[in-house]
C-alpha cells in the first residue's frame, strides 16, 4: 500500500524536468498523472529514488490549433481530452477512446502524454493515435525531435522515449468530418480492454482507418481491413468481409481474460460493429 | 519532508509531510479525517473518492505532495457547504436506502456530487456509467442509482 520512501521534485518547467531527469538519470521516474505509476509504486513493483512530477508545467496542458493538425499537450488529462472542441472537431476518434478509460476518477487525474509513454498492450489511447498517424513530440537536453506513431510504439510497456527524454505533446493530423467509434470489449465495468478497436471513416465508405488494442505487445493498424473498407456500402454485408481480415498479422496474448484465437475471433465481431457505428457517427453524441 | 499548504473542508492546514504519503493517509492520519475510508489496494473500489479542486479524485492514488496549494473536499466537508445540513445526495441516500454496510458510501456520494455538476439530469444508464469506478458489495447497486436519480430530480447540485 505504501510506496518505498522517494524525494520529490516539482519542476515549473520542461528545461527544470529535464536537468532533473539528468542528474538523477536511472534513480528518477517521471510522473504525469500517477494513475499508472502510483500503483506500480505502492505495490513496490519500482523503487524510483527521485519521482519529477510533471503535474506543475503549465506548458504541458491544452490543446491548440496547428492548421492540419491539432496538438495535445502531454499533460492534458483524459476529461479534458473527450471534453476539448478541438479534439472532438478534428479528432472525434480520440474524444471517443479517452471517454472510456478507466473511469471518472482516474480520467480526472491521468493524462495523455502518461498512458502513452506508459504503452500498456491494453491501454485505450494508442490504437487511435496509431490509426490518425499521430506524431509524438519527445523533448530531450539536445533539443526535440518527432517520432511517427509507427516507430513510437516499440515493445510491451517500451516507447522510443529515452530514458533521458519527455513526452512533450502529440500532433495528430486532422480528420474533420470523419465518423469514428472506439468499441472496447469489457469483463467488468471501468477496466482495460480484453479487445478494442479503434475505427474511423471518411463518408460511408470512401476510407478507413483501423487500431486494434491488445492484439499484441503495441497497438497494431489493420491495415488488410483498411484497404477492402475503401468503396464498400457501409451495411453489415459490406463491412463483414474486410472486418473478417482484422486479426491478420496479429500476434495476441492468451491470458485470463481469452485465448488467443477467441482475442482473433473479437477482433473481427468488434472490427466489424467499430466501422458500422463509425460510418454513422459524424459527431460527438 | 516536504512542507505542503492546502485548503481541506474549507479550513488551511500545512503540514511537513513525506513525498511518498498518499492524499487518503494523509486525511485520515494526519487530519483524523477518517470519514473517507480505504476498500482496496488497488485504485478500483472508489471508497476514497474525494473532490480535488472541485473535481472527483481516488484520494489512495494521488499523494498529499500533489495536493500543494489545491482545495480537497472530503465527506466530512459536503454538508457545511449548505448551511450544516446534510447534503441534498446524503439526504437522497438515507431516503432511498442507497446503503446497507455503508463502506463505500463516503465515495458513492463523493462520485454522485460530481456527477450531477456535469450533468445535472442524467438518466439511469449515464448515472451507473458515471459511478462506475466506485464498487459495492452489499446493495446490488439498484437503490444507489435510485438515490442519485432521486437527488437529481429533487435538483441537487455541488
Ligand atoms: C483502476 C484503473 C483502471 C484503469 N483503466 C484503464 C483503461 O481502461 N484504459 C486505459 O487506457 N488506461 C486505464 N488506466 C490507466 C490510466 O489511463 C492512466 O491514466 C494512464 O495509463 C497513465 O497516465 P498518467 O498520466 O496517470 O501517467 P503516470 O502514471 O504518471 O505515468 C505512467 C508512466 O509513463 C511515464 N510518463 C508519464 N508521462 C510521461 C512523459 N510526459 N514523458 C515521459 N514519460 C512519461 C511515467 O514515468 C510512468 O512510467 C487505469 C488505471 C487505473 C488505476
Ligand atoms: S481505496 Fe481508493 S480506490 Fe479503493
Ligand atoms: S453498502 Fe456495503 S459496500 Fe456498499
Amino acid at each position: 500500500m505504501i510506496p518505498v520512501k522517494f524525494d520529490y521534485v516539482a519542476p515549473t518547467s520542461v528545461e527544470e524536468a529535464l536537468a532533473a531527469l539528468g542528474e538523477h538519470g536511472d534513480d528518477a521516474k517521471i510522473m504525469a498523472g500517477g494513475q499508472s505509476l502510483l500503483p506500480v509504486l505502492r505495490m513496490r513493483l519500482n523503487a524510483p529514488e527521485v519521482v519529477i512530477d510533471l503535474g506543475g508545467i503549465d506548458a504541458l496542458r491544452g490543446v491548440r490549433d496547428e492548421g492540419d493538425a491539432i496538438v495535445v499537450g502531454a499533460m492534458t488529462t483524459h476529461h479534458e481530452v473527450r471534453d476539448h472542441p478541438l479534439v472532438r472537431e478534428h479528432a472525434l476518434l480520440v474524444a471517443k477512446a479517452a471517454a472510456d478509460v478507466a473511469d471518472a476518477q482516474i480520467r480526472h487525474r491521468g493524462t495523455f502524454g502518461g498512458a502513452l509513454a506508459h504503452a500498456d498492450p491494453a491501454g485505450d489511447l494508442g490504437a487511435p493515435a496509431l490509426a490518425l498517424g499521430a506524431q509524438f513530440v519527445i523533448a530531450g537536453t539536445d533539443g526535440t525531435r518527432t517520432v511517427e506513431a509507427s516507430d513510437f510504439f516499440v515493445g510491451l510497456f517500451e516507447t522510443a522515449i529515452g530514458d533521458d527524454e519527455i513526452l512533450t505533446e502529440v500532433r495528430i493530423p486532422k480528420h474533420t468530418g470523419w465518423g469514428a467509434h472506439y468499441e472496447k470489449f469489457v469483463r467488468v465495468a471501468h477496466q482495460w480492454p480484453i479487445v478494442a478497436v479503434a475505427a474511423t471513416v471518411r463518408g460511408s465508405i470512401d476510407e478507413a482507418r483501423v487500431g486494434l488494442t491488445n492484439m499484441g505487445p503495441t497497438p497494431l493498424r489493420a491495415r488488410a481491413t483498411e484497404a477492402a473498407l475503401a468503396g464498400v456500402s457501409a451495411t453489415e454485408d459490406g463491412v463483414r468481409a474486410a472486418a473478417d481480415l482484422a486479426a491478420e498479422g496479429t500476434d495476441p496474448p492468451s491470458d485470463l481474460n481469452g485465448a488467443a484465437d477467441y482475442r482473433r475471433h473479437l477482433a473481427r465481431v468488434l472490427t466489424r460493429r467499430a466501422v458500422l457505428e463509425a460510418a454513422g457517427a459524424q459527431a460527438w453524441s | 519532508m516536504t512542507k505542503i499548504h492546502l485548503t481541506v473542508d474549507g479550513a488551511a492546514v500545512s503540514d511537513d509531510v513525506e513525498p511518498r504519503m498518499l492524499l487518503v493517509q494523509y486525511l485520515r492520519e494526519k487530519l483524523g479525517k477518517t470519514g473517507t475510508v480505504i476498500g482496496c489496494d488497488t485504485s478500483n473500489c472508489g471508497a476514497c473518492t474525494v473532490h480535488l479542486d472541485g473535481t472527483s479524485v481516488k484520494s489512495c492514488n494521488v499523494l498529499a505532495v500533489q495536493a500543494d496549494g489545491r482545495s480537497v473536499t472530503t465527506i466530512e466537508g459536503l454538508a457545511d457547504t449548505v448551511e450544516g445540513e446534510l447534503h441534498p445526495v446524503q439526504e437522497a441516500f438515507r431516503e432511498c436506502h442507497g446503503l446497507q454496510c455503508g463502506f463505500c458510501t463516503p465515495g458513492m456520494i463523493m462520485q454522485a456530487v460530481d456527477l450531477l455538476a456535469e450533468n445535472p439530469h442524467p438518466t439511469e444508464e449515464e448515472v451507473r456509467l458515471g459511478m462506475e469506478g466506485n464498487l459495492c458489495r452489499c446493495t446490488g447497486y439498484h437503490n444507489i442509482v435510485k438515490s442519485v436519480l432521486h437527488a437529481a430530480e429533487g435538483g441537487a447540485r455541488a
